[in-house]
């Protein structure tokens, strides 16, 4: 372990240290916040006892993998599309600039109106909320490939898809990752928040239902669920994203 | 070298008409005016026709065309005007068979290892596995990068990098070779090296050479003909028979001939690259 990664250890650790001392002491009542560890361990006991557990989580991870999917792939797709024609890209580039300045939550009531209260909404609601981070990544990621490369694959008689498959997907890739990331974080607000707005099913649902219910024993065990999944699906995406950028720029 | 051999170009012409493998005729590039940018005449009037298996170096000041020219040639650009036929057959911005290119820039591919950046244009012709293998190591071996097979090039300097691009480019054995500064990223040592093993490939593989270089030692000492381009908009000046044996070796630059050579080149590209350097 480096230097930097002891400290980060420590810091986190620390905090968690901290947090724990304050709630303990009940400086932080337990109607505003457990302990971390009681957090830990209440997890642990909803993931033993409650049957809605493995159902909410299946559901949430289901609608959530469908709209990364979506998200990432239609993203790159679009992305691909309007970067080969200049002008779609200049009429859209006002909207891609300004999107998330947007509270894009505003239209979940649409989705509902429009594809009901389920899973379309809370895949349509992740999908949408992610997919515009994915294009604009993969116009810059497009922008930046050098054009010589370009030209060997004409040279190489590759054709369109070819060149797409072996040249610009491959030379876009370190940047392309960044759009990733971003696209999958954004999908995983998106499905979590729609469920906590409305929804019949979902770890989303089930925060709002005990938030409401003041059990807060359940609350911060799905809480610090949520919290762990994403921080490792980030994590794993860094690892990942890292090993390729030592081999391309080291 | 006899003096009738700086003579110009083509004097000879009329004795070898019948082989004739790159015609240019009258070929003019200008690129189009763009937001902010004047149209910029970049090429011509150019006129050229290359013996099959002849080996032309071609020098010129910065920004004259000499890019503009290959891109051309190798069908990446449609010129403004005039034709360029390849065997014949007209390249109308189409890229041509048998044509390989060096670019100027570093075009190695970051995400594989040097063997299989050598061996990408092999995998997609569908060659059998033990053939790429042999023509790789060969290519390897040639340019020196045996102890870097695996390497990615980032590991590599921007000289073994471009040794890469131009094994790229020779283990599919062109009939026409294009390079466009291809030592540029060389020291003089491994440029002389270098020069030697694509004349020894040359002369196995009897293919047409075309190399742009800014360094007059190498055009005098490779090529055939050296054509020498004006400032922009670039045509050739003057195009000068070397008469060099083909079997020639670095071993010719210490020669009286070679040293006349150099110096009328150093004449004529002179004037025009003060001409390239000032005010247009
Ligand atoms: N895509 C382009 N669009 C507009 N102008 C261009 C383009 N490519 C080249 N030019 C211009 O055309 C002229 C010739 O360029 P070119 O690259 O052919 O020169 P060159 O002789 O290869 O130069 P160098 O020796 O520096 O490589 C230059 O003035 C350049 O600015
Ligand atoms: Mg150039």
């Amino acid at each position: 372990m480096t230097r930097a990664r002891i400290l980060q250890w420590a810091i986190v650790l620390g905090a968690f240290g901290l947090l724990e001392a304050l709630c303990r002491f009940r400086i932080i009542t337990p109607f505003t916040m457990i302990p971390p560890s009681e957090m830990v361990v209440s997890l642990i006991r909803i993931a033993r006892t409650q049957s809605w557990f493995a159902e909410d989580t299946l559901y949430s991870l289901r609608n959530l993998m469908v709209a990364v999917v979506i998200a990432v792939f239609g993203g790159y797709l679009a992305g691909l599309v309007v970067h080969a024609l200049p002008r779609l890209r200049a009429c859209l580039d006002p909207l891609f600039s300004s999107y998330y300045s947007v509270p894009t939550f505003i239209l979940y009531p649409l989705f509902i109106v429009l594809f009901g209260i389920g899973p379309m909404s809370l895949i349509v609601m992740g999908s949408v909320f992610g997919v515009v981070a994915m294009i604009s990544a993969t116009l810059t990621a497009l922008d930046r490939i050098p054009r010589v490369l370009v030209k060997v694959a004409r040279i190489e008689k590759l054709g369109p898809l070819r060149t797409i498959a072996l040249i610009k997907l491959p030379a876009a890739a370190p940047h392309l990752f960044t759009g990733l990331k971003l696209a999958v974080a954004y999908c995983i607000i998106g499905v979590i928040a729609g469920e906590f707005i409305l929804a019949t099913a979902g770890i989303g649902r089930r925060l709002s239902l005990s938030y409401n219910n003041f059990d807060n024993a359940t609350m911060y065990g799905v809480l610090l669920l949520i919290l762990a999944f994403a921080a490792s699906v980030n994590g794993a995406l860094n690892v990942w994203e890292r090993r390729i950028h030592r081999r391309w720029f080291r | 070298m006899s003096s009738s051999a700086i003579a110009p170009a083509r004097a000879d012409a009329s004795a070898s008409e019948r082989d004739i493998h790159v015609q240019f005729r009258d070929v003019n590039h200008v690129y189009p005016a763009r937001a902010g940018h004047e149209a910029v005449h970049a090429l011509g009037p150019i006129d050229l026709a290359l013996q099959r298996g002849e080996f032309l170096s071609i020098i010129g000041p910065s920004g004259c065309g000499k890019t503009t020219l290959l891109e051309v040639l190798a069908g990446l650009v449609t010129p403004t005007s005039g034709a360029v036929e390849i065997d014949g057959r007209a390249v109308q911005g189409a890229v041509p068979d048998g044509v390989g290119v060096v670019f100027q820039e570093d075009a190695s591919f970051p995400w594989l290892t040097v063997a299989d950046n050598i061996a990408f244009s092999l995998k997609r012709a569908g060659m059998e596995k033990a053939e790429i293998a042999t023509r790789v190591d060969y290519a390897i071996g040639l340019m020196g990068l045996t102890r870097f097979r695996k390497a990615y090039p980032s590991q590599l300097s921007g000289g073994m990098r471009q040794r890469v691009c131009i094994a790229r480019t020779l283990v599919t054995r062109p009939k026409l070779i294009l390079l466009d500064e291809p030592f540029g990223a060389l020291d003089q040592q491994t440029r002389l090296i270098m020069g030697e093993e694509l004349l020894k490939l040359w002369r196995e593989t009897g293919a047409t050479v075309m190399l742009i270089t800014h360094s007059l030692d190498e055009a005098a000492l490779l090529a055939d003909h050296v054509a020498v381009m004006s400032a922009r908009p670039g045509h050739f000046i003057e195009v000068i028979a070397t008469g060099w044996p083909r079997d020639r070796d670095s071993r010719l630059a210490s020669t009286p001939e070679f040293g006349a050579l150099t110096s009328r080149l150093w004449a004529l590209l002179r004037d025009e690259s003060i001409k390239a350097m000032g005010p247009t």
